[in-house]
């Protein structure tokens, strides 16, 4: 069985990980703080922005905090699973270690996007979530199962917008070999996920809703999750974007491969 | 003097090599600034004409213009995480010998690379600052222009020590990182990078202003945009003055202390 295999495979990379991370505890640990640190500036942030209004738009202090909470879930997770990975693939076609990859019998995607675990943000993601429960305590939000499951599946399609965004970006190392730079460049698409989408206008708006849709990735499950959906629209136009996203990607993935050259052999 | 005049020429023609990543860096970071702006400009219109911590929203969004001009002129770039891997590599050995002090040989690259940057970020940034000219004001008076121009200059030497101070941790520590962006964390918000320090409550403004961080970006722009003047002005250029002379004695410091545990890996 195909699925099984694959699941064996993956549950090896994850044992490899744990043993990565074990043999650096220290930094391990700090890497949390870190993370920890950013999150609680953010929070900050919304802190001093309330102080000095009472709603942006018709989003108030604790939906916002919940919006924070959730971005910073949904890309803790995306960071768990697929950022350590993204980053690196640039490396590999650089030093020509993709060779290894290539020649193995496993698909090449999955191994280059799943190698490495990065269990301290599943650690991060515990927070953020212990975050929105405290806001959703503050809003008296009584979320049905039904909402539970809609902001789940929401999330998850909100990692794999990311990642299939991300992944184009590193894709691009097949062209231009030093891709790393626009790959951190995402970082500052993960800046404007967390603000409330009402805060924009034209043509900004509609950019990072429609072509780029980061706008939607944590503000839809966060109004599904705070009773604020205006219509269905939204959150099928973000599963539509999912699913397109990752079709691009892999699209991206297939030209991009054909034209790698292997590097120093 | 002059074999550092050679080593920025030579950091120039090393960095214009990055010129694309430099420019795709200015165009990706025009996002969350522009957002940024949004999100400022819906608080406004909530309460028309108000302000903000005293600022009125041509002011608040001229603010968020100075910080990323300010940025480009003065933030380390990767200089310290270089500095880190000279040490560990033991790429520093070589200084150890040679008539060149390594902390101005460091200073002469981060010089080169700001012009590298503003070179590359210099068109874009107008370009974008042009979008926003109805926001755009000019100093107060030619002097508080010059005064700008001190307090800037001192922005970016405090900037480079603390980062060459914090740098001097690999000769203990294997990885540096953590500490670098725990510490850039304090800096982003301190700094006035995140929103203007006025919108803080006077209390916690007086608390940050005995930490070096306002000096690193929000006091020069305070300068520019004419919140600060007279003795308070003079006062905080003296301030800023001495956190740099501190910042550099930190920077001899740890390099001392961390030469003496240096053992020349590698070289």
């Amino acid at each position: 069985m195909n699925l099984k295999r694959y699941l064996s495979l993956y549950a090896v990379l994850w044992k490899n990980s744990v043993a990565r991370e074990m043999s650096f505890k220290g930094n391990f640990l700090l890497w949390i703080v870190v993370e920890l640190l950013w999150f609680g500036l953010q929070l900050c942030f919304v802190t001093v922005l309330y102080s000095q209004t009472a709603a942006i738009g018709t989003w108030t202090k604790w939906q916002m905090v919940l919006l924070v909470g959730a971005s910073n879930f949904i890309q803790q997770l995306y960071q768990a699973f697929f950022l350590t990975n993204c980053t690196n693939l640039s490396e590999l076609v650089r030093t020509g270690k993709m060779d290894f990859f290539l020649l193995l019998p496993v698909n090449t995607r999955f191994l280059v996007s799943l190698r490495v675990v990065d269990l301290g943000a599943f650690v991060n993601a515990l927070f953020a979530a212990c975050v929105m429960t405290y806001a959703a305590l503050k809003l008296a939000l009584h979320p049905t199962a039904a909402q539970f499951t809609g902001f789940a599946a929401l999330c998850a399609t909100g990692v794999m917008i990311h990642y299939s965004l991300m992944f184009i970006l590193a894709t691009i190392c097949f062209w231009t070999v030093r891709a790393q730079g626009i790959v951190w460049g995402y970082y500052n698409l993960f800046n404007i996920a967390r603000l409330p989408d009402e805060a924009f206008r034209g043509a900004f708006k509609a950019v990072f809703t429609f072509a780029l849709p980061v706008l939607l990735v944590s503000n839809v499950p966060t109004r599904v999750l705070a009773d604020k959906v205006t219509s269905p629209g939204v959150w099928l136009l973000l599963l539509g974007l999912g699913v397109v996203w990752a079709g691009i990607s892999e699209w991206f993935w297939r030209i991009s491969v054909r034209r790698y050259t292997s590097a120093s052999s | 003097m002059k074999k550092y005049f050679y080593v920025v020429g030579i950091g120039l023609q090393n960095n214009l090599q990055y010129r694309f990543n430099y420019l795709t860096r200015t165009l990706f970071s025009f996002i969350p600034l522009f957002a940024m702006l949004s999100l400022w400009r819906t608080i406004y219109g909530n309460d028309r004409g108000g302000e903000h911590g005293g600022f009125s929203q041509a002011q608040m969004i001229f603010y968020y213009l100075l910080v990323a001009v300010v940025d480009v002129l003065t933030a380390v770039n990767e200089d310290d995480w270089q500095i880190a891997a000279d040490i560990r590599e033991g790429n520093i050995s070589q200084f150890l010998l040679k008539p060149v002090d390594y902390l101005w040989y460091r200073l002469s690259l981060f010089a080169s690379g700001r012009i590298a940057f503003i070179a590359m970020a210099a068109v874009p940034l107008a370009g974008f600052i042009f979008c926003y000219r109805q926001y755009f004001l000019l100093p107060p008076d030619a002097p508080t222009f010059g005064l700008f121009l001190v307090s800037l200059v001192m922005t970016a030497l405090l900037q480079f020590f603390i980062s060459f101070g914090m740098a001097m941790l690999a000769f203990w520590l294997l990885e540096i990182s953590t500490f670098i962006f725990i510490l850039f964390a304090f800096e982003y918000l301190a700094s006035g990078h995140l929103f203007p320090l006025d919108v803080l409550s006077p209390g916690v403004k007086h608390i940050l202003f005995l930490t070096p961080f306002p000096y690193q970006l929000y006091f020069p722009i305070q300068i520019y945009m004419g919140k600060v003047s007279g003795a308070g002005l003079w006062q905080g250029l003296a301030t800023q003055c001495l956190w740099v002379l501190a910042a550099y004695g930190f920077a001899r410091f740890m390099w001392r202390r961390g030469l003496r545990k240096y053992a020349a890996f590698g070289g």
